[in-house]
């Protein structure tokens, strides 16, 4: 009991103190160059703020991403280097290629349907009366985490043998009108479309929000001096809002695209990447934990990085723009 | 004024991480004798296990510190790595042990142990398993009889069915039940992330029993390949049971989808929706509350499919390695090859022992005692080929193969990407 009372003490002296450590770093480095000559002043005082910060990145962040490409040229336990051979299978074994083509799949459908679906809404419940009910209903899924949610969707494509009972959704409402059961996860014709509808469910309420802020964000007065003109709502969708809330779809856009490059846990949830539903991340994971082979886990996770980076500079750049206006 | 302040804050900083560092010396300390076992069993199966584990722990007065764990593949070997090793630990594949022997980081059993005793504990055959490079390294505690197939008694009677002694008989008898109108098999092969293991121990059975023991090694350490004749044959002696939809309860979709421990409780149901389930004994502790072993449920090995290779048992188990050779460690390995752990457990049902001196009166119902009488008489006994085998293929490629086999990928393409994934 003391011994309990004495850690929950202990760790509260701990945040405070450490908390209070940090401030005091900064403020007596702060305190120290203040003092020093001006010249040196302006050249050091940046690097009081920036520094730790800098540290922490480079500690957490630069170096293990070295040295995960670093170990990519290694064999399965990193101690032979075996050149390119890590990459030749990220890039050109059966498996990867099936990997690649299914994270196409996502990027397109995800990507695509998510935005627009998003964009619709936002434009639609843009002028009804009810519209914060409707958004939060559609912005709820957000909130539950990726493992969740696969768990929720387990149940919606559960599959039990004709003739016992159904506890699944779908296919309760397909033995309701007389039909078989489908294997939902298991037909591999439609198992990664399910798949991808989780994602698409998540995340349709994050774009609409977006979305919703930019259109409410266009003058009122551009809109009706086009409806004066003559142009019909079409019109005004296509040639007004959406040149006007470009920048915000791109943010949206390039944000899902690697949102989706991330996507792990609801492939691992619902299939664990059998029967042809492997996505680059949960492939990388495999090769990692369960294969334990180092090798072509960080190679997987280097092509996944640079897959992102081009992404990144995009976003980066329409921030500097932002920043620029 | 500010300045000061600044470096107090400081000062105490460092005071505290100081003191930090004084005061977790008792937790993890070496006044107190103790040692530390990681493993993967847990929830009720911990309590038993901690069960057995008491005695010891009242005579020596060391006490046991156990971490259960279910990552404990991934777990262990970070442990390892980062020097934190547990004292011991309780691996459920040999596999993984010999790699850590392999790389010298475990300490072997015969540096503080003499022969006589170990072979008064064990049996040749869990000798063998627990030792590699010719040095024995496990010490054998909780195995598990995997070739067999569970039935209903009640039902059996009923409907007038005798229990097959051939694989054409359990054929025939399969089709009799198809055409009383019933499923013969429940079948599942759902298991999260490692859905498809149940279909890889049916493989391996039907390996054992058609191409016989020496290939079945051969076909393990990879003398042989996946895409053999006789592996095809095995994958083909499966598919007669699985891709057969009147054979199983959902068809190829239902064996896939269906998790493997929910998969028996057909056997159970009014009218039955299946009649025979192949699992390893630990399926029992999945059953319905309700059900007595022995009065509702019975088992029978699964039959030979060539005579002239008998009825072979396929086995698993958790074995004991030691990382950090200390006298309470040595004292714990030393316990675990006397009867005592074996038997508490055994008592406490759900349990079976690869201990020699462990008597068969142990076993609280006759279902557990007829799998340990299996145990001690098999024609011979092979370890889980999955758990042997480089994980990229026991725990990957192997897995999934099964599962696209089952949903109608040709058997050799199947067996041609597990193939082309074995580690060079």
């Amino acid at each position: 009991m003391t011994d309990n009372l004495l850690r929950i003490l202990n760790a509260i002296l701990a945040v405070i103190l450490g908390s209070g450590g940090v401030i005091a770093i900064v403020y007596g480095l702060n305190v120290l160059v203040e003092r020093l000559p001006k010249v040196w002043k302006h050249q050091l005082l940046p690097w009081v703020y920036v520094g730790p910060a800098g540290l922490l990145l480079g500690a957490y962040l630069v170096l293990p991403t070295v040295r995960t490409v670093y170990i990519s040229f290694f064999d399965s336990r990193s101690e032979t280097f075996v050149g390119l051979e890590n990459y030749l299978f990220a890039f050109a074994s059966r498996e990867m290629l099936l990997v690649f083509r299914n994270n196409l799949l996502w990027l397109v459908l995800v990507t695509g349907i998510s935005v627009s679906l998003g964009l619709v809404i936002a434009v639609l419940v843009d002028r009804v009366n009810y519209e914060t009910l409707a958004k939060s209903l559609i912005f709820l899924p957000m909130a539950i985490s990726f493992v969740g949610a696969s768990v929720i969707w387990r149940f919606v494509y559960a599959f039990n043998p004709a003739g016992s009972n159904q506890i699944g959704l779908l296919n309760g409402v397909v033995t309701a009108l007389g039909g078989d059961p489908i294997g939902w996860l298991v037909d591999r014709s439609i198992n990664n479309v399910a798949l991808i509808v989780i994602m698409i469910w998540l995340y349709t309420g994050f774009c609409m929000v977006l979305l919703s802020s930019a259109i409410k964000g266009i003058p009122r007065d551009m809109i009706e001096a086009a409806r004066i003109d003559g142009a019909s709502e079409m019109q005004i969708f296509w040639r007004i809002m959406i040149p006007t809330i470009m920048p915000t779809i791109t943010v949206v856009t390039t944000t899902m695209i690697v949102f989706v490059l991330k996507v792990f846990d609801i492939v691992f949830v619902m299939t664990g990447g059998n029967l042809g539903t492997d996505v680059i991340a949960s492939r990388m994971i495999k090769e990692m934990f369960n294969y334990r082979h180092f090798g072509r886990g960080s190679a997987i996770a280097t092509v996944l990085l640079i897959a992102v980076i081009p992404i990144m500079v995009v976003n980066i750049r329409r921030f500097r723009q932002q920043e620029r206006h | 004024m500010k300045y000061s302040l600044g470096l107090t804050v400081g000062l105490s900083l460092f005071l505290l991480s100081a003191c930090n560092g004084a005061s977790q010396q008792p937790d993890s300390g070496s006044a107190a004798r103790t040692v530390t076992i990681l493993g993967v069993v847990v929830g009720e199966q911990q309590d038993k296990l901690e069960q057995a584990l008491a005695p010891f722990e009242e005579q020596t007065g060391i006490t046991v510190v156990y971490e259960g764990t279910d990552a404990f593949a991934t777990l262990l070997p970070v442990r390892v790595e980062a020097g934190n090793a547990p004292d011991i630990a309780m691996f459920p594949q040999p596999g993984l042990m010999a790699a850590f022997a392999d790389a010298g980081q475990l300490i072997p059993v015969t540096d503080f142990m003499d022969d006589a005793t170990l072979q008064a504990a064990y049996p040749q055959t869990w000798l063998d398993l627990g030792t590699f490079d010719d040095t024995l390294y496990g010490m054998w505690y909780r195995v598990s009889v995997k070739s067999l197939v569970w039935y209903v008694p009640d039902a059996f009677e009923a409907n007038s069915y005798d229990i097959p002694t051939t694989w054409d008989e359990l054929m025939a008898l399969s089709d009799q039940i198809v055409a009383d109108g019933g499923t013969p098999w429940c079948l599942g092969l759902e298991s999260g992330d490692a859905t498809g293991w149940p279909g890889t121990d049916w493989i391996e059975d039907i390996m054992l029993r058609t191409a016989g023991t020496e290939a079945y090694d051969q076909w393990v350490s990879h003398e042989i390949p996946f895409t053999d004749p006789q592996v095809k044959t095995a994958f083909e002696t499966f598919g007669q049971v699985v891709l057969n939809p009147d054979y199983v309860v959902g068809g190829s979709t239902g064996a896939i989808s269906t998790p493997f421990g929910t998969s028996p409780n057909g056997l159970f149901s009014d009218p039955p929706r299946c009649y025979l389930h192949r699992q390893a004994n630990f399926i029992a502790s999945f059953f319905p509350d309700d059900i007595t072993l022995g009065e509702d449920v019975d088992v029978f090995l699964l039959p030979s499919i060539n005579p002239d290779l008998g009825v072979p048992v396929l086995v698993a188990g958790d074995v004991f390695g030691m990382f950090n050779d200390t006298p309470e460690a040595r004292a714990l390995m030393e316990y675990l090859a006397t009867p005592e752990p074996h038997e508490i457990w055994a008592e406490a049902g759900g349990f079976l022992s690869p201990h020699q001196q462990v008597s068969l009166d142990a076993y609280p119902d006759p279902v557990s005692r007829k799998q340990a009488e299996f145990l001690t008489t098999a024609d011979s006994i092979r370890f889980d080929g999955s758990d042997l085998m480089p994980s990229a293929v026991g725990t990957g490629s192997f897995w999934s193969g099964v599962v696209d086999y089952v949903a109608g990928t040709p058997v050799d393409q199947v067996l041609e990407n597990i193939e082309a994934s074995w580690p060079n």
